[in-house]
């Protein structure tokens, strides 16, 4: 079973986002990166499987040599190579990421391309079902449990207000939700053996822009919380201000 | 809970590899994760958190400076000193174990052991599978070792084991006792298993330090032992005292990541405690507080990697450990008083956490060697003349 998973590296979640001066990026410096979580679940459920049923997880990732610090976290995590796919930034056309990832794991002979259900950056949740077009695979979305035996696949996905349980022909897309599985730790000698394992540097012609960002704007700042009573007296109006002013009840 | 970043005052972090950050941080995060929700419970019961055992020889963390080819991560020393600094970042006790087990139990068979005995201990104890303690220090012996009277018989094809060795650390968990005693009056090295008729190993309880960590008396009596269970190239002082060096080493770190524990939680604090309609953090006197221990801890980083990499180098003299451990616990310790003092007193409550640190500390100023041992190592070495006695 060889799989391929898609990475991005994107900020901490915790990281403190500010707008850079051209106002359409964010400022990068001292900003700490980390795997997409969603991706590192995709990454974890293909170690999982090819720790069961054998095989290779190759690492697929679009950008400039410095995402190479987390594909090596990928690689730390037990994943056996990686590819970088050469490119200045991160296209903010999902079209074209789409198109570039397609153009690579068409050569690889994949049985399962893993993603994660979105990037936390710009949450465009696109590039998997895009690549599963290109590629005329069944795209299988937001993803909390999988199971691989003997070429049937089940996975069991999240939708509005339950699950739905679907089967599926390999080779297939996958996108992975958060539940799917607890990531691990990167172990010392994961990370010391990621030292060794090869990233390819791949150049290709990335397709031009269809789309591009105007503007960046910070959210509007929280208006500060009220205090609307003391003890059980203040009940009825809190009761009343969640149903007609928060509307939440 | 907020995930912990630490201070770098002077970019020390850009003398560092990405494999050196990234081991760091993935030691973080599992301290995040396992140690931080857990900790205080167990240091309030005086227990150790014996589950986070297999947890840790997963990730490595046992005799992570050890080659691979006894199951070790092999790993440089910097990488293992940023290990330790973040261990103790959690607690105390939780580096005491990893120090233990890598630095007096394998590090001591890696180095005078046989190669059966380092084939047959090392993995299991890189896996956490087994654990291991270190028994030097005696009742009537702490520190000065050299005056142990715990002694080793030869008898036939065994050794017998008399004496008794005191504030051993894992000693009532361990499968396997490193044992320094007496044989012909030279000091030696022997492998006590769990078990063996003749060696208990009764927990020493109410300690208001390092609760969170085993600590032990070790009874020999006639402890009849198979003959190939000594060491067969520890002869002499020298051995134990060489094993304490890596562990004091990696104390040296371990207290960096106590200090940072301590002043990130008093920094915090200090913004937004408001006393006189201000945040404290306003005023001079607190300032000065805040200010040494960054100071400090700043000092700590900067000297303590250097130490790192002359180990990595092979240029690394003992008395530069003993210099670190002397330098960084005792600010470590100084820093984790003033930040309880900033807490005021929610500082002693168990929902912080500097008060354990600062009880914890107080262990570790004496053992490995007190404080003033190492003033009195570091100044026979810059005067030529010892001052023991
Ligand atoms: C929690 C804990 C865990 C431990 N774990 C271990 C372990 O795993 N294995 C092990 O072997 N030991 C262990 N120890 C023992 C530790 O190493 C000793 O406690 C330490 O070496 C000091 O010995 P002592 O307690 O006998 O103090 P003493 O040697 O009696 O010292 C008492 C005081 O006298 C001072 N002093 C002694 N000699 C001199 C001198 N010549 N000049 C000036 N001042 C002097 C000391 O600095 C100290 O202030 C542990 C101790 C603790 C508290």
């Amino acid at each position: 079973m060889n799989i391929a998973v898609c990475m991005k590296q994107t900020p901490d979640t915790e990281a403190q986002i500010k707008i850079a001066d051209d106002g359409t990026h964010i400022q990068t410096d001292g900003i700490k990166w980390i795997i997409n979580p969603y991706d590192e679940f995709a990454i974890e459920e293909a170690l999982r499987i090819t720790e069961k049923h054998g095989g290779e997880v190759t690492l697929i990732s679009l950008g400039p040599a410095s995402v190479e610090k987390t594909i090596r976290e990928g690689l730390a995590m037990g994943a056996h190579k990686a590819i970088r796919i050469d490119a200045p930034e991160s296209p903010a056309d999902p079209q074209v990421v789409g198109a570039a990832l397609a153009e690579v794991l068409k050569e690889g002979n994949y049985d399962l391309i893993l993603f994660g259900k979105q990037a936390i950056d710009d949450d465009q949740s696109q590039v998997p079902s895009i690549v599963a077009t290109l590629l005329d695979l069944p795209a299988v979305a937001v993803v909390v449990k999988l199971d691989i035996e003997d070429g049937k696949a089940t996975a069991l996905r999240e939708i509005e207000g339950g699950h739905e349980k679907v089967t599926f022909s390999q080779p297939a897309v996958v996108s992975a939700q958060r539940g799917l599985n607890e990531p691990r730790y990167r172990s010392l000698k994961g990370i010391m053996a990621a030292k060794k394992k090869p990233i390819e540097v791949k150049q290709i012609n990335l397709k031009e822009n269809q789309l591009s960002v105007e503007k960046l704007s910070y959210p509007p700042e929280k208006k500060p919380g009220r205090i609307v009573g003391e003890g059980p007296d203040a009940v009825p109006e809190l009761v009343r201000l969640l149903h007609e002013e928060a509307k939440v009840i | 809970m907020k995930k912990f970043e630490s201070p770098d005052y002077f970019q020390v972090d850009d003398l560092l590899s990405e494999e050196e950050k990234m081991i760091r941080q993935s030691i973080r995060d599992w301290v995040d994760e396992e140690v931080m929700p857990i900790i205080e419970e167990y240091y309030q019961k005086g227990e150790f958190p014996m589950h986070l055992v297999p947890q840790m020889g997963e990730m490595g963390l046992f005799g992570a400076n050890l080659p691979e080819e006894y199951g070790c991560a092999g790993v440089n020393n910097v990488a293992y000193g940023l290990m330790m600094q973040e261990l103790e970042r959690g607690d105390s006790g939780i580096r005491s174990f990893a120090s233990v087990q890598g630095a007096l139990v394998m590090y001591p068979i890696f180095e005078y052991g046989s190669e059966e005995q380092k084939k047959y201990w090392l993995p299991k104890l890189a896996s956490g599978e087994k654990i291991g303690c270190f028994g030097l220090t005696e009742p009537d012996y702490g520190s000065n070792p050299g005056g142990m009277v715990t002694k080793a018989v030869k008898d036939g094809n065994s050794y017998i084991l008399n004496g008794a060795k005191m504030w051993i650390t894992n000693g009532t968990i361990a499968d396997v006792a490193v044992v320094w005693a007496k044989l012909d009056g030279e000091v030696r090295g022997f492998l006590v298993e769990k078990g063996t008729p003749g060696y208990e190993a009764p927990e020493i309880k109410g300690k208001h330090s390092l609760r969170a960590s085993v600590t032990s008396e070790l009874v020999f009596q006639d402890c009849r032992i198979p003959a190939e269970n000594i060491l067969p190239k520890a002869k002499g002082l020298k051995a134990p005292l060489s094993c304490l060096t890596q562990a004091r080493y990696g104390i040296a770190w371990g207290a960096i990541g106590s200090a940072m524990a301590t002043y990130d939680e008093a920094l915090d604090y200090a913004k937004t405690r408001i006393q006189f309609d201000k945040p404290i953090a306003s005023f001079q006197l607190v300032q000065n507080k805040l200010v040494y221990m960054i100071t400090e801890i700043t000092k700590m980083q900067t000297l303590t990697l250097q130490l790192g990499r002359l180990k990595d180098q092979g240029k690394l003299r003992f008395t530069q450990v003993s210099m670190a451990k002397r330098n960084n616990v005792y600010h470590a310790l100084q820093i984790a008083r003033m930040a309880r003092d900033i807490l005021g007193a929610n500082g002693i409550t168990s929902e912080y956490q500097s008060m354990r640190h600062m009880n914890n500390l107080e262990s570790v100023y004496t053992y490995e060697g007190t404080h003033d041992i190492h003033t009195l190592i570091v100044g026979e070495d810059i005067t030529g003349i010892p001052a023991y006695y």
